[in-house]
C-alpha cells in the first residue's frame, strides 16, 4: 500500500468517525430534498364510518414553496394534515417527506423530529408556562427524557430564542405567562415555536383566525419572509390573507369532497365555474 | 435586552429557610421534646404526637407523589393507595419474619400461615429474611406494576377521566386480590404483631422518634428531587404535557417516555412512603389499597394546592391533623367534613392553601 493511499485511508476514517457528532443524534433520517419535492402525497383516501373525508387525494408541494389550500368547510382540509403529522392514519395512498421519508411509517413525534412543524387552528400553547419556556420547549434540541433532564441553554440557544421573539413580536412579552396573552398573541406564539423547531415543512391551520387586521398583516409579511427557506402549506379561509400571500403568482389549491377541484392562479381559481358552484351553492 | 432561563436556582433563599427550619423542627425540636422532656413537663411531647407526626410525614411524601403526577403532569391517578400498600406489605414481610419464634403458636412460620396450615414458606416470601433484599423488592415490585401498567395504559393513549377510572380497578382489583388467604399476605388481617427492625425492638421510644426522623429526612430529600424535577426542561416537558399534550407531540416530544418515567417515580415515591409507614404504625392490612384511600391522597394534593410541591405537603398535614381531631371529637361526621372541605376547595380556593397564602402575599 501506497503512503498516500494509507493517508487517504487514515483521512476516510477520520471523517467516518466525525460524522455521528456532526449530525444531530436525535434525527434518524434526514429528507432528501434533491428532486425539488417537499411534500408528496398520492391518492391517500380516508373515511370515517364510510364517510370519505378524503377521496384519493394528490398533492406536490415544491421545496421552498408557499402554497395556499382553500375549500369550503369539510373539504377535508384538516384531515389531510392529520395525514401528513401522523394523526390520522389513510386506508389508502402514500405520503412522502422529500423523496425519501415515508411519513405514514412514523409516529407524530418522529415526523415532527424529521422537519413538518404544524400549527393548529385553535392556537395551542402551553397556558401555564412562560412565553419564553413555551419557545425553550419548542427549540430543536435532543427530545428524549434523559437529554432534558440534564439540559441547559446555551448562548447561541438563547440568542435564537431571542431572534424568535423579536420575529414574532413578543420581546416585552417574554416572562409573561402564555395564557395571559391576546388571542392573536397566543397564533403567534404559535407559529414561533414553529419556527423554533426550524422545520423544513410548516402546515399551518387557519393561522390568521381571531386576529386583528394588522395583526393579520404582519403575519402575510412573515410568511413571505420564511417562503423560499421553508415549504408552507397554508390552510385559510381569509380570500384577502389568501390574496396578499399568493401575490397574484403562486398557486392555489381549492379543495372540496376530500380531492382537489382545482389548482391554479387564485383570480383563475375564482373565476373557475365549479368553484363558484361549490363556495355559492347551485 | 439579556434573556436567561427564569427558573435557575432550585430554591429561593426563603425557601432554603423554609428547609432547614423543617429540618430543625423534624430532626432536633421533636426528638428533645420527647425524649429529653421530662413527661409531666408542659413542653413534653407524648408519644401519641410523635408517631401521628411520623404517620402524616409518610402521608405527605405520597401527596407530593401525587402533586409530580397530577399537578405537573395532568394525570390524575386514583389509584396511588396500591403502591403505598405494596411498599408497605414488603416492609411488613420482613418484620413479619423479625418477630421469629415469639408469635402466639411459637413456630418459625408467621402466625397466619401456622393458622392456614401451612408447612414452608411460600416463594414470594424467598428474600424476607433480608433486610436488603427486601428493600430491594419494596422498591422494584410496586414500581415494575407501575411500569408495566403505565406502559400499556400510556402506549394506547388512555387520558382524563378514563385513566382515573382504570387505577381505582387497579386498586380495588389488587385489594380483593390481597383479602385472599391463598394470596399469602395474612387476609384481611394482613400483618401485625411486629417485634424488631434488624433485631433492634421497635416498641420504644428511640425508635418511633428514630421512624419519624428518618420519614421527615425522606420527605425532604423528595422534595428537594422534586423541585430539581420541575425546574428542569423535563418538568417543563410534564407541564406541557398537562396543558396540550398533542402541541407537544408535534413537537417532537413522545409523551409516552416522560409520562411513564413521573408515573413509575410517583410511584415508586409512594411504595416507600408505604414501607416507612407500616413500622409506625404496626399494622398492615388490605384496606390501605381500599379506594376511598387513593381518592384522600388526591384531596391531601388539591387541598393543600396543586402544582406547587410545598401545598400538597400542607395539604396532607391540615387534611390528617384535621382528621385525628375531627374522628375524635365528631367520629360520625369526617366523611361529611372531608367531602364539604372538597367541594369548598374545589368551588373556593382552585389553587389551595398554598394558593390563598401567595394571593394574600402579593396583595400586601
Amino acid at each position: 500500500m501506497t503512503p498516500d493511499l494509507m493517508q487517504a485511508g487514515a483521512e476516510a476514517l477520520e471523517r467516518h468517525k466525525a460524522k455521528p457528532e456532526s449530525r444531530p443524534r436525535f434525527v434518524s433520517q434526514e429528507p432528501y430534498f434533491g428532486q425539488g419535492v417537499a411534500l408528496y402525497v398520492q391518492d391517500i383516501t380516508v373515511s370515517f364510518d364510510g364517510f370519505k373525508a378524503l377521496n384519493a387525494l394528490n398533492l406536490t408541494i415544491d421545496v421552498g414553496e408557499l402554497r395556499c389550500i382553500i375549500g369550503p368547510n369539510g373539504a377535508g382540509k384538516t384531515t389531510m394534515m392529520d395525514c401528513i403529522t401522523g394523526k390520522t392514519r389513510p386506508d389508502s395512498g402514500k405520503v412522502f417527506f422529500g423523496s425519501n421519508i415515508d411519513l405514514l411509517r412514523l409516529s407524530e413525534p418522529q415526523i415532527a423530529q424529521a422537519g413538518v412543524g404544524r400549527k393548529f387552528q385553535k392556537p395551542t400553547v402551553y397556558e401555564h408556562l412562560s412565553v419564553f419556556e413555551n419557545l425553550e420547549l419548542a427549540l430543536r434540541a435532543d427530545r428524549r427524557v434523559r437529554a432534558s433532564l440534564f439540559s441547559r441553554l446555551s448562548g447561541a440557544q438563547l440568542d435564537r430564542i431571542g431572534e424568535v421573539l423579536v420575529t414574532i413580536h413578543l420581546k416585552d412579552e417574554a416572562q409573561r405567562t402564555a395564557g395571559l396573552l391576546s388571542h392573536g398573541q397566543k397564533q403567534w406564539l404559535e407559529i414561533g415555536m414553529l419556527l423554533m423547531q426550524d422545520p423544513k415543512l410548516l402546515l399551518l391551520d387557519e393561522p390568521v383566525a381571531g386576529m386583528t387586521d394588522e395583526e393579520t398583516e404582519r403575519t402575510a409579511e412573515l410568511f413571505l419572509t420564511l417562503e423560499g427557506k421553508h415549504s408552507l402549506v397554508v390552510v385559510e379561509h381569509d380570500m384577502k390573507f389568501v390574496d396578499e400571500l399568493t401575490q397574484g403568482r403562486k398557486k392555489v389549491t381549492v379543495l372540496h369532497e376530500g380531492s382537489v377541484l382545482a389548482e391554479g392562479l387564485l383570480s383563475d381559481v375564482q373565476n373557475n365555474e365549479k368553484v363558484v358552484e361549490v363556495y355559492l351553492g347551485r | 435586552m439579556a434573556l436567561s432561563s427564569p427558573r435557575g436556582t432550585l430554591l429561593g433563599p426563603k425557601g432554603w429557610t423554609g428547609v432547614l427550619a423543617a429540618a430543625l423542627v423534624i430532626g432536633v425540636l421533636i426528638p428533645l421534646l420527647n425524649l429529653a422532656v421530662a413527661p409531666d413537663s408542659a413542653f413534653h411531647l407524648s408519644e401519641y404526637y410523635v408517631s401521628l407526626t411520623g404517620k402524616i410525614l409518610c402521608y405527605a411524601i405520597c401527596a407530593l407523589a401525587m402533586d409530580l403526577i397530577w399537578g405537573y403532569t395532568g394525570i390524575l391517578s386514583l389509584g396511588h393507595g396500591v403502591f403505598f400498600a405494596l411498599g408497605g406489605y414488603g416492609m411488613g414481610m420482613y418484620l413479619m419474619r423479625q418477630i421469629g419464634r415469639e408469635g402466639s403458636y411459637k413456630s418459625d412460620l408467621p402466625d397466619f400461615m401456622v393458622f392456614l396450615d401451612w408447612k414452608d414458606l411460600p416463594w414470594h416470601w424467598a428474600w424476607s429474611d433480608s433486610f436488603v433484599l427486601q428493600m430491594l423488592l419494596v422498591i422494584a415490585v410496586p414500581g415494575l406494576l407501575a411500569f408495566v401498567f403505565g406502559f400499556f395504559a400510556f402506549r394506547s393513549r388512555i387520558k382524563g377521566v378514563y385513566f382515573s377510572i382504570i387505577t381505582q380497578a387497579l386498586t380495588f382489583a389488587a385489594m380483593l386480590l390481597f383479602f385472599r388467604n391463598e394470596t399469602g399476605f395474612g387476609g384481611n388481617n394482613g400483618f401485625t404483631d411486629f417485634k424488631r427492625i434488624l433485631d433492634m425492638p421497635l416498641n420504644t421510644p428511640g425508635m418511633r422518634v428514630f421512624l419519624c426522623v428518618l420519614s421527615g429526612a425522606v420527605l425532604i430529600a423528595f422534595f428537594l428531587m422534586a423541585r430539581m424535577i420541575v425546574n428542569s426542561k423535563y418538568g417543563r416537558v410534564l407541564q406541557a404535557i398537562r396543558d396540550a399534550e398533542t402541541r407537544v407531540m408535534f413537537t417532537g416530544y413522545n409523551p409516552v417516555a416522560y409520562k411513564l418515567s413521573i408515573w413509575t417515580l410517583s410511584a415508586v415515591m409512594c411504595a416507600v412512603a408505604g414501607a416507612l409507614y407500616v413500622p409506625q404504625v404496626g399494622i398492615i392490612n388490605p384496606g390501605e389499597m381500599s379506594p376511598a384511600a387513593s381518592i384522600e391522597m388526591a384531596i391531601w394534593a388539591a387541598v393543600g394546592g396543586r402544582a406547587t410541591l410545598i401545598g400538597p405537603i400542607v395539604g396532607a398535614f391540615f387534611v390528617n391533623g384535621a382528621k385525628s381531631w375531627f374522628t375524635v371529637a365528631f367520629p360520625e361526621y369526617w366523611l361529611f367534613f372531608l367531602g364539604a372541605l372538597f367541594i369548598a376547595v374545589t368551588l373556593f380556593l382552585p389553587h389551595g392553601i398554598v394558593g390563598l397564602l401567595r394571593k394574600k402575599g402579593e396583595r400586601s
